[in-house]
């Protein structure tokens, strides 16, 4: 399990996580789950449309992950976000129906795209991944203080000269990069689940952030390891195995919170009892 | 009936860049009377998504269409009754771990979306297996307008009317709460019910959408012409009303254009119908924030 080709997946599945824990940790702080699933989902477009050109795939991702980040970001500032988000997405996975109905070459490649290969990177996927997981958490960590203070208050943000739009466009590009570096190695739908399950759960078990980022990344990691030896063993796709670690991870913390608020108010607080319609029948 | 006088009427105006047998062909036929149906009940369901800011859950739901797609296709059943299966369950879901509240939404739409991609990926990995269709992904995940069986029919109508009766039976405590949780609370209205009963009815919409016409159209006739009419005319009843129209309006002329595309380059090829509905819907999307921005701009430089 532990070696020749397995080396690669257990190292880049490993530097993966430990960016998706971190860059997932301010997307779930924000409020960004939608931007996290548009971004490395519609960049497969850049990649499709690379293949049709004939230039590194990268490039394409690379392209396509920041043109639809900013896209996001700028016409957000006019339009509802959520909806400029949806908008965007099938702006590119349009395209990209389109460049893989001039070329089918690139049609087997999209299930990798999308679920991952993790068991079958190659030892020169190594490098550009560490590369661009250097250059996220580089960014994360210069930008720490004004993005934490933008996400969490926003108004004091912009009263201390941090501007909101700045920041978000910002955060945005640190999601493009993770998508570039990610969806080529461990697809979509793998990066998404990382990036969402473990900071929601890192979050329910503590409110200081310093202590979530690292939780979330440990879950993160745990997840991914868990997963890889999984598939290893029953053959089975790593996306299924990080989709459903992760919800469970996600279930463990609500349920830890639920447990702990019961405990400090000392009372079992009736479920949903925060809204004023809890008791009409649903 | 409506479709075919409506497309004579089309086909007159546009006669110049209508490729000839367009109106001749079933399979344009098809495409083009499923594709109105399907923007009106998304257009009518959209507009209370976009009011509601669910995006995210609608389109979500469509990708998770993928799931019972490929489910179904497991268990050597028609796609359909997989799709509006598992966007029931996926709903119900979301519901309970709390799509309607504002802050945990967008979280609650994320880890159940996560979760059934996970199980897509174990679900088309043993269609491969099983059945080697290596196909089958694309197929899925794109869909095809062109490719809508006749006998999908009576399921299509009989989903269309049941999205859009639950629209219609709780219009105004819909509208209501949709505007203000808080004052439809007030008011006595059940806002918990009636959320659930919306997603319900997304759901419905949202499995339609997704396999007749594939999960990247499914969301953008749900978002897009929604969010453009509500640009454009505050009044709701209005606003469904231009959404299922340019709704309608994008998906025919993308249906046509898609036909034309068969003699452009690269020859014998033609282009995917998504490609231009999205495309329309994006350009109506943007032109509907124009007078918006050219009046703040005019305001700025007067001030």
């Amino acid at each position: 399990m532990f070696s020749g080709f397995m080396v690669n997946a257990w190292t880049v599945a490993s530097i993966v996580a430990v960016v998706a824990g971190l860059v997932g940790f301010f997307a779930v702080l924000r409020g960004s789950a939608f931007v996290a699933h548009a971004v490395p989902n519609g960049s497969f477009a850049g990649a499709a449309g690379a293949s049709l050109i004939g230039i590194n795939t990268l490039v394409g991702l690379g392209a396509f992950s920041l043109l639809g980040a900013f896209g996001i970001g700028f016409l957000g500032r006019r339009g509802r976000h959520d909806v400029v988000t949806a908008l965007a997405l099938v702006l590119m996975l349009g395209l990209g129906s389109l460049f893989l109905s001039f070329s089918g070459e690139y049609a087997p490649q999209v299930y990798s795209l999308l679920f991952g290969e993790v068991l079958g990177i190659s030892s020169n996927q190594v490098a550009p991944t560490a590369a661009l997981a250097l250059i996220c958490v580089v960014a994360i960590v210069l930008l720490y203080r004004p993005l934490m203070l933008s996400s969490v208050l926003g108004e004091v943000g912009e009263a201390r000269g941090v501007s909101s739009f700045r920041m978000e466009l910002c955060f945005l590009a640190v999601v493009a990069l993770l998508a570039t570096m990610t969806v080529p190695v461990v697809g979509t739908t793998l990066i998404f689940s990382l990036m969402i399950g473990a900071p929601a759960a890192a979050r329910s078990f503590t409110d200081r952030p310093l202590i979530a980022i690292a939780l979330s990344v440990a879950i993160a990691l745990i997840t991914v390891w868990s997963a890889i030896a999984a598939s290893y063993e029953t053959n089975y796709p790593v996306g299924f195995f990080v989709g459903a670690i992760s919800a469970l991870a996600y279930a463990l913390g609500r349920g830890w919170a639920a447990w702990r608020q019961r405990r400090h108010t000392g009372a079992r607080p009736a479920f949903g009892a925060s809204t004023p319609t809890a008791a009409l029948p649903s | 009936m409506i479709v075919s006088v409506g497309g004579q009427l089309l086909g007159a105006a546009l006669a110049p860049v209508i490729e000839s047998g367009f109106f001749s062909s079933e399979a344009v036929q098809v495409s083009v009377a499923i594709g109105a149906v399907v923007a009106i009940v998304s257009g009518a369901v959209g507009m209370f998504t976009v009011m509601r800011g669910q995006s995210f859950a609608g389109e979500a739901l469509g990708d998770i269409g993928t799931t019972g797609g490929s489910a179904a296709y497991l268990g050597g059943i028609g796609p359909l009754w997989g799709i509006v299966a598992i966007d029931i369950v996926a709903a119900a879901v979301m519901e309970l771990i709390g799509i309607q509240r504002p802050r945990g939404r967008d979280l609650a739409t994320g880890i159940v979306l996560g979760a059934f991609l996970g199980l897509a990926a174990l679900l088309l990995y043993l269609n491969t297996t099983f059945h080697h269709a290596t196909g089958a992904v694309n197929t899925i995940l794109f869909g095809s307008v062109f490719t809508v069986a006749h006998s999908q029919i009576p399921a299509i109508a009989a989903l269309s009317v049941a999205a859009l009766a639950i629209v219609a039976l709780l219009y105004r405590p819909l509208l209501l709460s949709s505007m203000s949780a808080e004052i439809a609370a007030a008011r006595g209205i059940p806002v918990r019910f009636i959320g659930a009963a919306y997603l319900l009815a997304m759901a419905l919409a949202v499995a339609l959408a997704s396999m007749t016409i594939g999960t990247i159209l499914s969301t953008a006739l749900l978002i897009g012409p929604a969010a453009t009419a509500l640009r454009l005319t505050r009044r709701p009843g209005v606003a469904i009303a231009v959404a299922a129209m340019l709704g309608v309006g994008a998906m025919w002329l993308g249906v046509l254009l898609a036909y034309d595309s068969f003699y452009w380059p690269p020859k014998g090829n033609g282009w995917p119908v998504s490609f231009f509905v999205v495309t329309l819907i994006f350009l109506a999307y943007l032109l509907s924030g124009l007078p918006a921005l050219l009046s703040v701009r005019a305001r700025a430089r007067s001030a």
